[in-house]
């Protein structure tokens, strides 16, 4: 045991001195500015570009119309239902139907800080417009909650000239490659030629995965070797896509936590390349897992200080899941949600619009049939 | 993980210490703050309730009125319930009697299954046993090739038929058998928890094979949603413990704390990176510990003894009590540090860093850096750094690959270092927080 104390001592002493040593250095030369750009300004879009939720018609034979929100909401959307129907039966200024809605809040991964702006803002206007029924209390918090989306459009942008670059990013596990699949096989519906570029060189087998989606959609696909520089496999792509006329190449990236800075930097260098002619970069997309709790928000932060993203894709939201993390995001980056995945097939990933998610989270009046399919 | 937590904690409890008294104003200011830290670390609201209210029912009342530091009484009664909260014992492992023990692997898309499955059958290799690595997961375009891969690279063998996953299941436990390997571990393709026709699959798998352990397989960055799906599995599967992976993220973790206190099992496992070994049993009582800023010293002395040479360490701490601590001791020490792994780690299981040390932000590379300068030197300069001169630190500069003011400044802080150990002698307080000229030389440092 002595000898455990002494080791355990000197190991002490030297880490707290190792650390005092090093943790002056490193913070004595605190990063230098972030020199990554992030893309303020995105080639204007064109008007028949971006992903109609309307285009039915166009979709080949499997492809087929877009999934319905509601549908895909489930749970989610029951709760907070249920929730509004109390609040509607309550007239709005107990303080228990005010708690009710609180957890409703949280339990959605809204986080407290934006709970208590949507709350303490719905009885601001309360007050202010002297309402006190339930009806009024829902409409006040619905506003609430609107107030939180920016008014973005959230169309996936094309440049004008061929090939446009799309770039997935997002930390391990969330469904990079499959909402790459299903991103494909919208932009196949849109008559688009796609290259997908299997930058995901990390992960067994992942080139695997997106080859089989490329099969899928008719893609093409650029891959290597597992362990090659995903930078490369992205050059190629674009190169590729250029020689080719193909109008768009998706990269997927491999999963990395936010928090591996030698991985953010991987990443850096691989938005650069994906910058460079003849590629013209519109969409840096984070994919968002539904479930995930508020490290969704760490995440976005951390990943738009690293590669500038435009928009996030909020994966799994079939689940009982609500996302609200991904609210959370929008509200303090305004970067908007551009898309939703809400099933597993190809055509569960949805244009994402406020006033729908909205509308079916706090829809009331279809509570029942949706009790029936539950 | 749980790191802010910890800090917050902190904070909270900062700001009530050494009070005389507590109105009941002030208990419940107190407890709102632990509210709203445990729901912004992930820990389910229904689960927060119920901690709050054990909590309150019992601090407030007359104990806490006769209580000579009430604070002190606050502070205790959330560390028990903490404790019990993530308590219980670590996970020990019985195996079949008759072999093979068979484990299955569940849980949500995305969590990081077939990486925990290659992960745990690596564990079982290091325990001595001959694990068989399944491949259930149908589903995922590439899942069977996947796990292929990590088994590789884990060297254990991957069995996988194509068609149906129950049958897979059932036939790999039956190779297992066959080829003599003493433990399998099925891996299932990841479904969501409302999805019942992929949750009667994994039923049925489990009903086939009658696992001796099922792990359901939780990310550590999920939310509230952790909650509803661990009660489904539960339902569904009857589960033994939770793998919890991603630790190595910064989120905070509390699903650990929602999961166990709903479902009323253990954390069993933890991953905490993205190479195969980066995988443990989790300690509960361990890490309530380290929630409540007490270290992990337990950890730290198994990482010690497991990775430092013993001879190595005892002489520095000689040379360290004599006062006689050089820079070829530290070069010497530092290695055997680096060994442990990442700094950052090792100092989150120390008792009563104080939180600017734990949030330093740590760059690795500096301390190759330190190294490179110390290799430059002749062992002469290494005993007796005051014989360094203009010359001597340029040759030492350019040995290193960097200037002779790094050099310098390297100098001054070793300096430094060796007086405030001086100073302190051995486990002394902590030495950071008075360390010497610290302004100074951080104006002084430019590059």
């Amino acid at each position: 045991m002595i000898t455990v104390t002494i080791v355990l001592a000197v190991a002490i002493v030297l880490i707290a001195s190792t650390i005092y040593f090093v943790s002056r250095n490193s913070r004595s030369k605190l990063s230098p500015p972030s020199n990554s750009s992030i893309v303020t300004q995105l080639p204007p879009k064109s008007p028949e570009t971006g992903i109609a939720p309307g285009k039915a018609e166009s979709f080949p034979e499997n492809l087929v119309p877009p999934a319905d929100i509601k549908r895909g909401l489930g749970r989610a959307r029951l709760a907070f239902s249920r929730l509004f129907g109390s609040i509607l039966g309550s007239n709005g200024s107990s303080q228990q139907v005010w708690e009710e809605l609180e957890d409703a809040l949280l339990l959605s991964d809204l986080g407290m800080e934006l709970t208590n702006r949507v709350l303490e803002g719905a009885k601001a206007s309360l007050e202010s417009t002297g309402e006190t029924d339930g009806l009024g209390m829902a409409e006040a918090v619905k506003a609430q909650l609107r107030s939180l989306f920016v008014e973005e459009s959230r169309d996936l942008v094309y440049s004008e000239e061929s090939p446009t670059v799309w770039l997935v990013v997002g930390v391990n596990g969330v469904g990079k490659t499959t909402s790459i699949g299903k991103l494909a096989a919208m932009a196949a519906s849109d008559d688009r030629k796609v290259v997908l570029a299997a930058g995901d060189t990390f992960r067994a087998a992942a080139a695997d995965q997106l080859q089989m989606w490329a099969e899928r959609t008719g893609a093409d696909i650029v891959r290597s070797i597992p362990g090659a520089d995903p930078s490369s496999v992205v050059f190629d792509s674009i190169q590729r896509a250029a020689a080719r006329g193909f109008d768009l190449v998706i990269a997927d990236t491999a999963g990395r936590l936010h928090t591996k800075s030698n991985l953010m930097d991987e990443l850096r260098k691989l938005r650069r390349t994906a910058e460079r002619e003849p590629g013209h970069l519109t969409e840096v997309l984070l994919v968002l897992d539904a479930t995930t709790g508020q490290n969704g928000l760490v995440q976005a932060r951390e990943f738009a200080k690293a590669v500038g993203i435009t928009g996030v894709v909020l994966t799994k939201l079939d689940g009982s899941a609500k996302g609200g993390i991904a609210l959370a995001a929008e509200a303090e980056l305004g970067v908007p949600i551009k898309l939703v995945g809400v099933g597993e097939k190809v055509r569960d990933l949805i244009v994402f619009s406020p006033d729908e998610f909205l509308d079916a989270l706090l829809d009331v009046d279809s509570q029942d049939d949706l009790s029936n399919e539950d | 993980m749980f790191d802010n937590l910890t800090d917050r904690f902190e904070e909270i409890f900062s700001r009530i210490r050494g009070k005389g008294r507590l109105s009941e104003a002030e208990v419940d200011a107190v407890l709102r703050e632990i509210r709203a830290a445990l729901i912004e670390a992930d820990v389910n609201v229904g689960v927060v309730r119920s901690f709050i209210e054990r909590v309150r029912a019992n601090t407030v009342g007359e104990e806490l009125f006769r209580s000579l530091s009430p604070a002190q009484h606050v502070i205790k009664v959330v560390n028990a319930e903490l404790t019990n909260a993530l308590g219980g014992e670590n996970l020990k492992i019985s195996y079949a009697s008759k072999p093979p023990t068979v484990v299955l692997m569940a849980g949500l898309q995305g969590v990081g299954k077939t990486t925990a499955a290659a992960k745990l059958a690596l564990w079982f290799r290091h325990q001595g046993r001959n694990p068989l690595l399944v491949a259930a997961d149908l589903q995922r375009p590439a899942a069977v090739e996947q796990l292929r891969v990590l088994g590789g690279q884990a060297s254990v063998p991957v069995f996988s038929v194509p068609g149906d996953p129950v049958n897979t299941a059932r036939s790999g436990v039956e190779e297992a058998r066959r080829i003599g390997r003493d433990v399998v571990i099925v891996d299932t393709a990841g479904r969501l928890s409302i999805d019942q026709e992929l949750m009667d699959e994994v039923r049925k798998i489990s009903e086939s094979i009658a696992p001796n352990y099922t792990f359901l397989v939780v990310d550590a960055m999920i939310g509230q949603d952790a909650v509803n799906s661990a009660k489904v599995f539960n339902d569904a599967l009857a589960l033994d413990g939770i793998i919890l992976t991603k630790l190595d993220g910064d989120a905070r973790g509390g699903a650990a704390l929602s999961v166990r206190q709903v479902v009323g099992k253990p954390i069993s496992f933890v991953s905490t990176g993205e190479k195969l070994a980066d995988f443990d049993l989790f300690y509960p009582d361990r890490m309530a510990n380290r929630i409540l800023g007490m270290g992990d010293v337990l950890s730290l002395i198994e990482q010690a003894e497991r990775t430092l040479d013993k001879e190595i360490a005892e002489k520095g701490a000689k040379k360290l009590k004599g006062g006689k601590f050089d820079l070829e001791d530290f070069l010497e020490q530092m290695q055997q540090i680096k060994k442990m792994g990442p700094l950052k780690g090792v100092l989150s299981m120390l008792p009563g860093m104080p939180k600017e040390i734990r949030n330093a932000d740590i760059d690795e590379r500096e301390l190759v850096k330190v190294e490179a300068i110390i290799s430059s030197m002749t062992k002469a300069e290494r005993t007796n750094p005051d014989m360094i001169d203009g010359s001597r630190r340029l040759r030492i500069a350019n040995g290193a690959g960097t200037t002779t003011t790094a050099v310098g400044t390297m100098l001054k802080q070793f300096k430094d270092m060796q007086k405030m150990m001086r100073s302190m002698g051995m486990g002394g307080p902590s030495p950071t927080k008075k360390s010497p000229n610290r302004s100074n030389s951080k104006k002084k440092k430019r590059r």
